[in-house]
This record gives C-alpha cells, structure tokens and sequence, in this order.
C-alpha cells in the first residue's frame, strides 16, 4: 500500500536543517501567503517555492495523488466564489471592466478573473511548502520541534506515535477485509448502498477489537517505560539549531515583514492594476 | 544474604472477580538468579509477574493481600515509574511495545521519558545496542524487522535503564523456533554478563531449557505449585500433572516405561547421562508398531511454477508448485516472511500469482473471485477477534449463508448441523463474548465449515496457546479431517504442531519451496531445519544419542504412540 505523502530520507541541505527551523518558516510563510494580495509578493514567493521544491529533490510520485486532489478542491473553490460572488473582484479593485455576457445579467469582469488568479496563486505558494515540510522533516524531531515550539509533550508524541502505528492498522485492516470478502462479504460497488453500510460493520468491529487489543498493549508499554513520569522530556531525535538553521529562520522573518510591509505600504493589501 | 524478590503469604483479586486470582503466594528470589515460572493459561503465571512490575494493582486494579518487596521497594506504593527504574519488562508481543519510529529512538524512549540530556543518551542507546547486538540497524523502521529484531530492540530499551530484574513474558510466543532459540541465548549472555535477576514466564519449557535456568516455579489455580531446581523437577510428576508440556525427548524415555533420574542431569538431551536409558529406548523402538499409512485421494488442490512479487524485481514466491490431495492435513513452514502467509493470499485470491497456475479439482481458479473461492476454500485467521462481528453465535456462524442469499429455513439447518459438529450446540444462543478463546477459535472454524468448503486454511490455529488448549484445537481439527474428510492446511512455525498433526510439510525459504517431506523427515534434516529456521526435534538427538540410525522412523513411531496415549 503506498504511503502517500510521507517522510523520505535524503541528504540536501534542507533536509538537514532542524524541525524547528522548517515549522517556523512554515508558520511565518503560511501567515505571510494569508496576509498578502499582493501579486508581486505572491510571484515572488510561488518562485521561492518552486526553487526550495527543487533543492529539495522531492520526487512527483512522493505528492503527485495528493497535489491532483487539492487541485480538484482549487477548482471547486474557484467556481463557487464565481458563483456566489461574482463582482467580489469589482468590489476590491473598485472599477468593473466587462467581458463577456455569461448568463442573465451576470457578466465575467476583468477584476473577476484578477482577484480569482491571486486566489489561485495564494494557494501555489503554500502548496510546495507544506509539501517540502513534510517530506523533508523526520516525525520524530517533528514532534521534538512541536514541543519545543511549547506544545505539551504528550500531545507533540501523539503525532509521532500515530505515524507509528498507522501502517499497522492499515495491515490489520487488509487483513480483515480479506477475511470476511473470502466469506462473501462483498466490499465492491454490486452491492446496494444499503448493503454496504451493514456489511462495513463487518469489517469495522473486527478492526476496532483489534485495535483496542493493540492500544492496550502500546499504552501498557509505554507506561513501563516511564512516558508521562515528568514535566518535561528530552527528544533523541531532536537536532541542534546551526549556523544554516539561523540562517534560514532570519531570512524567513525579513521576507516576511519586507512582503508585508511592501503589501501594506499603500494601505491596501490588494495590487490594483486597474 | 537478603532476597531481591519476596512474596511472603501474597493474594490478589481483581476488582471485576469473585475470587482471589493469586493466594497463599510465598516465594524467595535471590539476586542473580535465573528463574522459569511455568503454567498453564489462566494459572495466575502473568497477574504473578505484572505483581512485580506494579501494573497490578496501578492499571488492572484490584485488592492485595499480604506482603510483597521488590529490590527494597513496595510496588503497590512505587507505582509503575517508580518500578520502572528497577524491573524492566519485555512483552510479549514484539511489534506492538515497538513504540519508537526508528531502533534508535525505541532504545532511547525510557531516556527521553527520564528527561536525559541528548548527548549521554546517544551514548547510553550505543551500549545498549550493543549489548543486543542491533547497532548496525539504528536507523530501521519497525517495518524493517524481523520480530526476532524488535524483540532484541525491546531488551536493549529496558537495559538501557540499569534495572535489577529483567521480566520477560512469553518471549517465545511469536517467534519461529531458531529465533527463539537465540533470544534464550541472548538472555543467557546478558544474566551472566550483567548483575541482574531475570524472569521468564513461559510455558514452553522445553526450548527455554537450552540454556540453564536455575529455578523452575509451577503455577497454576493461582498458587505455587512448585520451586525446584530443573533436574529434580524433571524427574517428577508435577509437569504432567499441571498441563505443562514436558521435553519431548523425556516424555520418550518415559513412555519406555523408565524412571529418570536427576543426577543423570536431564536438563538437556545433549549432555544428560543417557546411558542407564539407551538399551530401554532401543527395545521400545524396535517393538513399537510403524505408523499406519494413511489412504490418500485424488488432488484437490495444486500450485504449478507459481511466482509473485508486490514490487517488481523483488519476487517474493518464486517457481512454488506443490499440490495437495483430499483427505489431507498439511503444514506450510518456514521462518516469518518466508512466504508462507503470502502462499495462502494467492491460493484464497486476496492477490494475484504474476505467473504460473492454481488448480482446484483440476480446473484453473485464477477467474475466479475472492467471494468464489472462499466457497471453497476457507480462511481461518490467527486471532478470533479479527474475525467475529456478530454478537450472538448463531448469527456469526450463520453470516457467510446470510450474504449469499440462502434461505433463512436452510440457513438454520445447516448452522445447527455445523455447531453439533464443532461441540457448541449447547451454547447456540450464547453471545459469542460469553465464550472462552479455545470456544472463539471453534466459532471462527464453524463460521467457515458452515459454508462446506473443500479445504480450509488455518493461519498459525494454536498461537499462544498452553497445551491442553493446543490439544483441544488440535484434536478438533484432527477430527473434522479424520471424520468428516476435511482437507486441512495449515501455516505454522510450531514444530510439535507440524509433527504431530500433520501428513506433510511443505517447508519455504526466502520464496522458494525447499522440501516437500514428512514432517519427522524435515525435523531430522539439520540442514534442512537450519535453512527454514526451523529447530531439529530432541528425539532426533536422543534416538542418535541410543544408537538408533533411522532416526526419522523412531519420531515417527513415538509420535504416533503419544497421540495414541494422549487420547
């Protein structure tokens, strides 16, 4: 079963930069792309992406059925902001520069489609970001870095423990799902809906038992092995902030306050070439 | 000298019990020590250990009677982190106490839990890799192992801690034989290197006595049946008595009608004094009837040239042909990931063979669906629970005919009929959790022979079971193949399972098939057994060690004689 978007060891030099730097520039990206219209700061930072997505080596095959599915939500999001907002464009840029009659009385405008491609991008330059995050960053100093960002530490090592047993369950759950369609319990679509739904529950209870099994056994290992005895924890896998860590994490801040001072400057956060 | 471990007139009671699960508990542990406490299942041998380690009564809560001191410290007050820094537990099951994402960071859990700093801990993780041997697989996943491995990882996490007692319960339950072999080696190595006192709970005797143990305590009904040295405990009748499976190589000698002594050492075949036995056992041999043939029909299923891979290029079957006739009973062997499991996905069709052919009767199955071959070929999985998901018996055993649109008048009929066949009529209209697992394991087996399958395939029937409940299943099974002509395959890395139950074994290896032998034949072959890492039989040792040649046909007959006794 593949793994769609996971964790791949590799030696650039992003990868061997700290969780904690990837997840600050992450969070200062992610607020910069939210707070920003600006085209020129959004292509700026769409071409950043592309070059860190690059750097990274990150393989299509690694995000390709994600990115597909996002890309299939962007579309639908488009469409609807269209449907319920048709002049949301005209509204920003304050001018309404008509094109085409489309239906009715609603016309397709020029600021229409501007605003809608700054939508567009705005999600081009969180995608490779989020993407290179987690397919360059190890669960484990994931979790290390989110305690050290002030998450509690048994919160942070329920992210890494999940990981952990994810695949297991998924195991379990092939293995049941063998079982009962062996004795004729069919999953496939000939089957009516209704059908279906009963016929889930026979796989459903069979993989909740098991995996109570399992968590029971996990949580008395863990309590064994003293998870929870103090206040605080150190992590194996967390690493130490280099001199490239630093690096990054100043140039993320400066990029960050430059774009939204650069975006805020006139005093509005949308470019207007109309 | 003062003890390490000390029950003095213990009992325990869970809270949800009527009856004290422990009583009159008065047990002295010196440090040092390497103790074996052996039971059946629900002697009481498990809540004993989880006593020690105090998650009795933290996490299954209960009442305690009496006294019990731990290396100085009262359990029940210290709680499981305080115990945690003097008694290190191994699980039993290897891949669910495997919590870090990587080997290293499973070593270093107790450590960063103990707030370490990172640089001592890296230190302290090389040690104990070390010590268990895993340093060259810091970096490897869990997925990555074999359970052997994470069983090693296990050990090396509580050692990491200096504890004083090392608990391991059932260590041997999920392993293939020659792993099991070498995690009672690695515990060996690690009593004698280290000042440590280690328990093992486990009830299968026979392999954790190749290598010393100093102690043997016998639980069963909740208290100590019990505490001798092995060589004395041997001698005795108390293992018998209790449902504890005694070494095979003594049952033999006793079956001669010979009394073993102690000081002829019998702890193990290898060095024990055979000689006041040798001429006994050769007489027995040659008066012994030679096992009966069994008739044998047409074949029902075969496998021709038959190769698989789930990544191309790394084939996980290669070239496996073997065919199975009617009236059968047969185990595929072979270590974990030898293909075994695998084997039995593409004979039920969870997923396609790449070349070669699969024949029912004859007739290529490949066109055929998972949901039409399982008409005819059914699958027992390794636990009830992953099976069952109906609460009331009859409805589970029923469920198969429900879905295929039998009539509700048929379906009654023939549930009824299949439940007086698997010995659980009586409790027709008990909700399946009212049962025991033995009676579990019976309603996964009747859910399946409901549908009258031609053969069915059973993963791993007897895991982690004692021996009265792996008679019981065994003896079932037996029956319904002797009785009512059912054709019976079976995955297994048991070895007395293999021997006793079974015509023939099929014995894979890295994907390919290997042999294709009776069972005595395949445990008498050194390299054989050594390839599949499976474990030559002690009676092969013991029929060498009196002189006998044919060593396979001495396996045979005592075999089939036991059986015969066991009845």
């Amino acid at each position: 079963m593949s793994r769609m978007i996971s964790y791949q060891e590799k030696d650039t030099w992003i990868h061997r930069l700290s969780g904690v730097t990837k997840l600050i520039f992450l969070m200062l990206w992610c607020i910069t792309s939210a707070l920003t219209y600006d085209t020129m700061v959004l292509v700026i930072m769409i071409l950043i992406g592309a070059s860190i997505y690059a750097v990274s080596r990150t393989e299509w095959k690694q995000v390709s059925t994600v990115f597909k599915t996002i890309l299939f939500f962007m579309v639908l999001n488009l469409v609807f902001i269209f449907i319920f907002a048709p002049y949301e464009g005209c509204g920003i840029y304050g001018s309404r520069t008509e094109m085409i009659r489309l239906f009715g009385d609603i016309y397709l405008t020029k600021e229409q489609l501007f605003y809608e491609l700054n939508v567009m991008i705005k999600y081009f330059t969180v995608i490779p970001a989020v993407f290179i995050f987690l397919v360059t960053t190890d669960p484990s100093e994931f979790a290390a870095s989110l305690n050290l960002v002030g998450v509690p530490y048994s919160f942070a090592y329920s992210v890494a423990i999940a990981l952990r047993y994810i695949p297991d369950v998924q195991d379990d759950f092939i293995r049941i799902r063998n079982a009962q369609e062996a004795r004729g319990i069919e999953m496939s679509g000939k089957a009516s809906l209704k059908d279906r739904l009963i016929r889930t529950s026979s796989i459903i209870f069979p993989l909740l038992f098991s995996t109570m099994e399992r968590i029971d056994v996990v949580s008395n290992a863990m309590e064994l092995r003293g998870f929870g005895k103090k206040k605080k924890r150190s992590w194996y896998a967390q690493r130490k902030l280099m001199r490239n860590d630093w690096i990054v994490i100043i140039s993320a801040v400066v990029f960050s306050i430059a774009a939204l001072i650069y975006t805020f400057y006139d005093g509005n956060r949308f470019y207007n070439p109309f | 000298m003062e003890p390490i471990i000390e029950f003095k007139d213990f009992s325990f009671q869970y809270k949800s019990q009527t009856e004290p699960t422990l009583h009159d508990i008065n047990l002295r542990i010196m440090h040092g020590e390497k103790i074996l406490i052996a039971g059946p299942s629900g002697s009481g041998k498990s809540t004993l250990a989880h006593c020690i380690n105090a998650l009795i009564p933290c996490s299954y809560p209960g009442k305690t009677g009496g006294s019990l001191n731990v290396a100085g410290l009262n359990p029940e007050k210290e709680g499981v982190f305080g115990m945690s820094k003097k008694v290190g537990t191994v699980l039993q099951d290897t891949n669910g106490q495997f919590i870090g994402l990587t080997v290293a960071e499973d070593l270093a859990f107790a450590l960063e839990n103990d707030n370490v700093p990172q640089e001592e801990m890296k230190k302290k993780v090389m040690e104990a890799a070390e010590v268990v041997d895993m340093t060259r697989f810091l970096r490897r996943s869990p997925e990555a192992l074999s359970g052997g491995q994470k069983q090693r990882v296990s050990m090396g996490g509580v050692l990491v801690d200096d504890v004083d007692i090392l608990l391991f319960d059932e260590p041997l339950a999920n392993l293939d034989p020659a792993t099991g072999k070498k995690t009672i080696e690695l515990i060996d190595q690690i009593t004698k290197n280290k000042d440590i006192t280690v328990l093992i709970i486990e009830h299968r005797l026979e392999d954790v006595l190749y290598k010393d143990v100093d102690r043997i305590i016998v639980v069963n009904d909740g208290t100590i049946i019990a505490d001798e040295k092995p060589d004395d405990l041997l001698c005795g009748n108390v293992l018998g008595e209790q449902g504890i499976r005694e070494p095979l190589y003594l049952s033999a000698i006793r079956h001669t009608g010979q009394t073993v002594a102690p000081n002829d050492r019998p702890q193990h075949v290898e060095s024990m004094n055979l000689e006041p036995y040798s001429d006994g056992v050769r007489k027995w041999f040659k008066a012994a009837p030679p096992k009966a043939e069994k008739s044998l029909g047409d074949p029902v299923l075969e496998l021709r040239h038959v190769n698989f891979s789930y990544v191309p290029g790394q084939p996980v079957l290669q070239d496996i042909s073997f065919s199975v006739r009617k009236g059968e009973m047969l185990s595929i062997v072979g270590k974990n990931g030898a293909g075994k499991s695998t084997c039995a996905s593409l004979i039920c069709g969870f997923n396609e063979a790449d070349s070669g052919e699969i024949l029912l009767n004859g007739r290529d199955i490949t066109p055929l669906s998972v949901k039409e071959r399982g008409e005819k070929i059914g699958f027992v999985m390794q636990s009830p629970n992953q099976m069952i998901s109906k609460p009331m018996i009859r409805d589970e055993v029923g469920l198969g005919l429900a879905v295929r649109g039998v009539p509700e008048e048929e379906i009654r009929e023939r549930v009824d009929e299949t439940l007086k066949i698997c010995g659980l009529y009586p409790f027709r209209n008990w909700p399946v959790s009212a049962l025991s697992f033995g009676q579990k394991k019976r309603v996964t087996i009747a859910s399946i022979l409901v549908m009258k399958p031609e053969i069915m395939i059973l993963d791993e029937p007897t895991a982690g079971q004692d021996f009265r409940h792996y008679t019981e299943i065994m003896e079932f099974l037996k029956e319904l193949n002797e009785k009512h002509g059912l054709t019976i395959l079976m995955i297994t890395h048991d070895m007395h399972l293999m021997l006793e139950y079974t015509d023939r074994a099929i014995v894979l290896s890295e994907g390919h098939l290997l042999t294709d032998e009776t069972p005595a034949r395949v445990l008498t072959d050194e390299c054989t057994a050594e390839k599949a890492c499976l474990k030559k039989t002690s009676l092969y040792d013991l029929a060498l060690r009196c002189g006998i040649s044919d060593a396979d046909e001495f396996v045979d007959r005592f075999i089939a004689w036991e059986r015969e006794e066991r009845r």
